[in-house]
């Protein structure tokens, strides 16, 4: 069973289309990452998850239910987008107040917030807290009963880098116990290796969905070599240049050549051939020149519709 | 209906919290012994007159007093939640938007309640104590009485409270209708009834005019306060109309029940309604 599928789902607010036939699927123990400009459909995708809003046409199960069902919500954690909370209580009368909502146990309070490294300040006004407090604050919340279904809407807004390693590590530690997890975000580089699949929305439709390794097929983008301290270089050029290769001197002694797929194991080939090649660097194609591509591919597609 | 309890009992702690409880309670207390003791001092009389006087006078009063108190405790109840961010989360929780709504309704009218039985209650007791040969059974009743009624005038007010917090979208804007409303019931409606009774120069159905009372709680209120008592003399203005209705008491009860019950009502189907 899909922790989350939705299929054919469009979205309507009178007039506008937020969300274009949608299709996506939520394995069990599953990480996906949902990326997309502002307005793009992923909180109203998130919504349509939680059971928030109805869909317009199509069909979302959660778990295996209607996401209105409250089994459904008693398994399911939410970090909204710039959590508050009740201004006058603590942080952990915040927590107790949640966690007898949502009836979980109320000795998983303690732990919780030992866990986000609150205990310090646990019994302070959350008034006074940091806006990195309050996002982990957020994130204990939505930890509360061991959910099987986490969705955290940009849950590294106003963490400090150590403390988004350690989020980064908690949603490691989730999925190796089998929690479903999406994870809505802006920031794109360090998320990639914490995700299983990725999924790019733009214009209220799904751009591509995958692996980062089947994104970087489906796009085609190259990737680019670098090498320094060469005998000879200028060798090397002449017959990358002859064989089509796009490729440049870099600095005294150095190379650079794209390497489009497929022909990037016979480029390093003849890279370590060509000898004294040192400090040989790859650049894979990271999330974020993924999520230019297809952001621009988006845009492409928008103009050209608005051309016809 | 654990989930109901367990909104109400934030609530309620909140209402301990920011010391709303304690200072309504106190309001009430001050101005009952106040009204007690102080309220012949118009005629030139100091000290306590009688129970049906000191009531009378309680009743005007808290008319003014219970709606504008239970409207400023609930009209954010709602919109309050969302502008703080907290609504959208609570949506997401195992609990029905009924059951958050009827929560909120509990806690407030706990708190309510509990500050009419302290703060009129300890003033119920001083007089009880301090004055000589008062009838004690007579006390308890006619307090007991306005106690009861005052709570459920304020649940009205509260219920109120809720359809506005549910229908918008601003705190202020709740604010100021909540204050529209207060101005509507307490004095508008009883203005524009007496002014139409003196327009209508006598052609209206003076059997009807009564019966206009119970569409506002604040008098149902008051005519139950007023009932009940020998030479019900300190009847005034559209009150006076109140002696001609042909009902009997538990039936103004049974009206302001009503009056909780419809807003309430009212209140969950424009919640249910409201987009997140």
């Amino acid at each position: 069973m899909n922790a989350v599928e939705i299929e054919g789902v469009s979205q309507h607010y009178g007039n506008l289309t937020v969300l274009h036939d949608l299709h996506l699927n939520l394995g069990e123990g599953e990480v996906l990452g949902l990326f997309g400009h502002n307005g793009a459909g992923k909180t109203t995708s998130m919504k349509l998850i939680l059971g928030l809003l109805q869909a317009s046409s199509g069909r979302v199960q959660v778990l295996g239910r209607s996401p209105n069902d409250s089994l459904v919500r008693r398994q399911l954690g939410y970090l909204p987008e710039n959590v508050t909370f009740y201004a006058q209580l603590s942080g952990r009368e915040t927590l107790r107040h949640f966690a007898r909502l949502k009836g979980a146990a109320l000795a998983q309070v303690d732990e919780l917030l030992e866990q986000v490294g609150l205990t310090d300040a646990m019994d302070r006004r959350v008034k006074t807290y940091s806006k990195g407090m309050r996002q982990r604050l957020g994130l204990a919340q939505a930890l509360l009963g061991a959910p099987r279904l986490l969705l955290l809407d940009e849950p590294t807004v106003g963490l400090d880098p150590i403390a988004t390693q350690d989020l980064y590590q908690l949603v490691d530690r989730l999925r190796q116990q089998g929690t479903s997890i999406i994870l809505c975000s802006h920031v794109l580089p360090g998320v990639e290796a914490h995700i299983n699949r990725a999924a790019i929305l733009a214009h209220g439709r799904l751009q591509a969905v995958g692996s980062l390794a089947s994104l970087r097929e489906d796009a085609g983008l190259p990737a680019l070599i670098r090498a320094s301290g060469l005998q000879h270089r200028a060798q090397l050029l002449q017959r990358w240049h002859a064989d089509g290769h796009q490729a440049r001197s870099l600095g005294v002694d150095g190379i650079e050549v794209v390497a489009i797929n497929g022909h990037k194991l016979d480029l390093l080939r003849e890279l370590l051939g060509a000898g004294g090649a040192q400090d040989i660097d790859i650049h894979q194609p990271s999330l974020e020149d993924l999520y230019r591509h297809y952001m621009d591919h988006a845009q492409a597609t928008q103009t050209g519709e608005g051309a016809r | 209906m654990n989930t109901v309890w367990n909104i109400a009992r934030k609530e309620l702690s909140d209402g301990l919290r920011n010391r709303w409880l304690l200072a309504i309670s106190l309001l009430f207390a001050v101005l009952a012994v106040g009204i007690a003791w102080l309220g012949a001092a118009a005629s030139g009389q100091l000290g306590f007159t009688s129970i049906p006087a000191t009531i009378a006078s309680l009743a005007s009063l808290a008319t003014f007093l219970v709606p504008l108190i239970a409207l400023l405790l609930a009209y954010d109840a709602i919109v309050g939640e969302d502008e703080g961010g907290t609504l959208m989360l609570l949506l997401t929780y195992p609990l029905g938007r009924g059951q958050l709504l009827l929560g909120k309704f509990v806690g407030h009218g706990l708190i309510l309640a509990l500050a009419t039985l302290i703060g009129f209650g300890c003033a119920a007791l001083a007089i009880g104590v301090l004055v000589e040969d008062v009838e004690l059974g007579l006390l308890a009743w006619a307090f007991g009485r306005f106690m009861l009624s005052s709570t459920l005038l304020g649940w009205v007010f509260l219920a109120m409270a809720y359809v506005l917090s549910s229908a918008v979208s601003e705190k202020s804007s709740a604010a100021g209708l909540a204050l529209g409303v207060w101005f509507l019931f307490v004095l508008v409606f009883d203005l524009a009834l007496l002014a139409l009774l003196v327009l209508s120069e006598g052609k209206l159905n003076p059997e009807l005019l009564p019966w206009l009372l119970l569409l506002n709680p604040t008098d149902v209120y008051r005519l139950i306060n007023l009932s009940g008592f020998d030479g019900g003399g300190s009847a005034v203005g559209v009150m006076a109309l109140g002696g001609d209705l042909p009902v009997d008491g538990r039936l103004l009860w049974l009206c302001l029940l009503l009056w909780v019950g419809a807003p309430l009502a009212l209140a969950y189907w424009v919640f249910l309604r409201r987009a997140t």
